[in-house]
């Protein structure tokens, strides 16, 4: 029974994004322009970690390729997360124009409808450039089968931690209208933290982004296993593994948040 | 005497949303910390990277976030309003209006950015001064060179961004070229690696290009990179790019009122 009704709002998310889709159609140079500028500004956000090691042989310790990894492993699982549910980010929009009402009365999950809207491909172009930078990486990595597994966990992994942060965080926007910028410190702060190596942060930072906005687990933990390396802040090794974990808890706690935030709504009777 | 009053007006219109910039200050701030720490590593592996040491290079991070809503780096601002008049037409109000239609959102986006200087530019400027202890400019000359140099810095990104909202006169929609080019100037501003780092050629384009007049040029100048005739030379820099990106935005505002009484507004 569960499992037909989440097939049914899986069906729904579809065709909510499929009907977007058509619409920005309707301005097709804006499309593909909006497509190759945002795999521009990943790219070019990749061409500067080169330059930079232009000028070095390493970044505390890791070589360009292994910061390659980490950049690749996290801009894929934010890729996935920021296609899928981005718009998530816009309910305060909804919520001031009163679209949020409109919603509530429609037999579709609120945050199905939420994730859906305005849904658009043009974030295929970090898809891709995320998927070519890590695919050399990986070309560097001596892979056996648990290597594989940890790869392939540390991107779903990934993708969670980075929905939970994504939803839980637009949740402020229950409480205060127009403080939005206020989640992109911890989704898209979070999201460059996890281009670089995280030993070059004082260690209380790296605790916090371990234990409380747990992007650490994105690639650093299991990138270390993935590059064969000891964890250079002496970490205990059993957290190189715990990625999956750390998504569930974080989808679990944005859920939650969102609940509460939902039940807080009030409309502003626009 | 108009143009104050537009400026005005702007700095109380976006000055409402008291929230919104607290907001922004702390991402600023959050974004300032992760890219010190970063720029920290870079410098502790190479000490001398691009002729900056490691204090320059944290007070360039502080700056850059000081610039970013300041000078607009990612597009928006004023402009952006022309390009949802011009979507929706409205803009034919624009353009019988007895005042210049660049005048009128140049004004209004100054405006926007002294507000903007005043809260997104001195927040984290002053968090950065506590936690990081950057430089502060050397002389009161320089400091009033900085200033100088903001003033064409927001002229010549006015420019730009005004070209960008006028390509809705053709496309209807501007964000696509918006996207490009806000992924432009992040890049080639130096806002998200120091120009001085760019080796080559790419370097000697880089710093060729108008979009140096956002942040990097500025930013050496706080730094004291610039002194005398050199100091002359970075803002002529700026000052011949924002009369250039004026001039053309001029030339397609014609071509552009040309399109709009062909279609009948």
């Amino acid at each position: 029974m569960a499992e037909a009704v989440r097939a049914q709002h899986l069906r729904t998310y579809g065709q909510i994004a499929w009907l977007w889709i058509r619409a920005a159609w309707q301005y097709p140079t804006s499309f593909v322009l909006l497509a190759v500028g945002n795999g521009l500004i990943t790219g070019l956000d990749f061409v500067g970690l080169w330059i930079m090691f232009a000028h070095l042989d390493n970044l505390a310790g890791f070589s360009l390729h292994e910061v390659a990894l980490l950049y690749g492993s996290a801009s894929l699982a934010l890729g996935i997360a920021d296609t899928a549910i981005g718009s998530v980010e816009r309910i305060g929009t909804y919520i001031r124009t009163g679209r949020l009402d409109q919603m509530l009365t429609k037999p579709v999950p609120l945050l199905v409808q939420v994730c859906a809207d305005q849904f658009t491909l043009r974030r295929l172009g970090r898809l891709t450039q995320a998927s070519i930078v890590f695919g050399w990486a990986c070309t560097y990595v001596d892979w056996t089968p648990l290597k594989l597994v940890v790869a392939v966990s540390m991107l779903v992994s990934g993708g969670l931690v980075f929905f939970g942060l994504f939803v839980g965080f637009s949740c402020v926007q229950f409480w205060t209208q127009d403080a939005t910028e206020f989640a992109n410190a911890f989704t898209y702060g979070g999201a460059t933290i996890t281009q670089y190596p995280l030993n070059i942060f004082p260690r209380e930072l790296l605790v916090g982004l371990t234990f409380v906005i747990p992007v650490a687990f994105v690639n650093w933990y299991p990138c270390l296993y993935l590059l064969g390396r000891s964890d250079p802040t002496g970490m205990p090794d059993a957290l190189r593994f715990a990625s999956p974990l750390a998504g569930l808890v974080t989808m679990a706690a944005a859920l939650i948040v969102w609940r509460s935030g939902v039940r807080h709504y009030t409309s502003t009777g626009s | 005497m108009l143009h104050v009053a537009i400026a005005t007006r702007a700095f109380r219109r976006y000055s409402t949303y008291r929230a919104a910039t607290l907001a922004g200050i702390f991402t600023n701030s959050v974004f300032g910390i992760i890219y010190s720490y970063a720029y920290l590593a870079v410098w502790d592996a190479n000490p001398t990277a691009g002729g900056y040491d490691a204090q320059d290079a944290v007070t360039y991070v502080w700056l850059g976030q000081a610039l970013l809503m300041t000078i607009a780096l990612w597009g928006g601002g004023t402009t952006d309003d022309l390009a949802e008049r011009i979507r929706t037409g409205d803009v034919a109000i624009d353009l019988y209006r007895p005042v210049g239609i660049i005048g009128w959102y140049l004004a209004s986006d100054l405006g926007r950015a002294a507000y903007h200087l005043l809260t997104r530019g001195f927040g984290p400027t002053l968090i950065g001064l506590v936690i990081f202890h950057i430089s502060l400019p050397p002389s009161f000359s320089t400091a009033g060179a900085f200033a100088v140099s903001l003033v064409l810095a927001g002229v010549v990104s006015f420019a730009i961004r005004f070209l960008v909202a006028s390509t809705a006169f053709w496309l209807l929609d501007q964000s696509g070229v918006k996207v490009m080019s806000g992924a432009f100037a992040i890049f080639f501003s130096g806002m998200m690696l120091p120009l001085v780092l760019f080796p080559g050629w790419l370097g000697t384009v880089a710093n060729a290009l108008p979009w140096a007049s956002y942040v990097q040029v500025p930013a050496d100048i706080w730094l004291g990179k610039h002194t005398g005739v050199d100091l002359v030379a970075a803002l002529g820099f700026q000052l011949v790019w924002a009369a250039v990106l004026l001039t053309a935005c001029q030339g397609v505002l014609r071509l552009a009122t040309r399109k709009v009484v062909v279609q009948g507004g």
